[in-house]
């Protein structure tokens, strides 16, 4: 799918344009809002956003891999996996938007 | 974490800007990312994980209840990937980094 790849400066750059701050201010508050819902998360809180969607952890219990490579059998480690529910608001504004397409 | 709560936690941090502003500026940012997707753009934010759009083709579903064939048309979906930072955070490996 074409199409292009929007980083931490297109984010940081629109809140310069529709919020008028200054750039490197601008560039902060991005990582900060990143910075935020990384820490809630690790805390092991769920992030819910209205409209965009919620960032949830489940928790893996251990199972039994295989190295793909070497067809070796390893022990996975129990872990904490981050799931990303999108809101149906998201979801129909994205469907919305390659109908038009 | 709920919305308002993150925008009160960057306010605290920032004290000279407005209340209004702060939720401004965490709304800009969240209706940039769906802009992008909706655009058929991708969301990359190292570190934190990337915003993708998959598209599922359409199909025959069924109606569980009635077992009954319904057409399902295509869709697309956003995708979210954990970034390998935030990956490990989540399971305390980072001051483990040498």
């Amino acid at each position: 799918m074409a199409g292009k790849t929007l980083t931490r400066a297109d984010l940081a750059e629109a809140v310069v344009e529709k919020v008028g701050l200054p750039r490197n201010e601008s560039q902060d508050l991005v990582e900060r809002v990143l910075d935020e819902i990384s820490g809630s998360l690790a805390e092991g809180d769920a992030v819910k956003l209205s409209s965009f969607g919620s960032f949830g952890i489940r928790q893996k219990g251990e199972r039994v891999g295989r190295n793909p490579k070497t067809g070796e059998e390893v022990p996975i480690t129990p872990r904490r996996v981050l799931v990303f529910r999108p809101s149906n608001i998201m979801k129909d504004r994205i469907n919305k938007g390659h109908a038009k397409r | 974490m709920i919305k308002s709560e993150l925008v009160q936690r960057i306010a605290t941090a920032n004290p000279h800007l407005y209340h209004r502003d702060v939720e401004r500026i965490v709304n800009v940012i969240f209706d940039e990312i769906v802009d992008a997707l909706s655009r058929g753009d991708r969301v990359e934010l190292r570190g934190f994980g990337a915003f993708t759009v998959k598209h599922r083709a359409s199909r025959q579903g069924r109606n569980p209840r009635t077992g009954t064939t319904v057409a399902v048309a295509e869709k697309f979906v956003p995708f979210f990937k954990t970034g390998k930072e935030l990956r490990d955070r989540l399971n305390k490996l980072n001051g483990s980094k040498h």
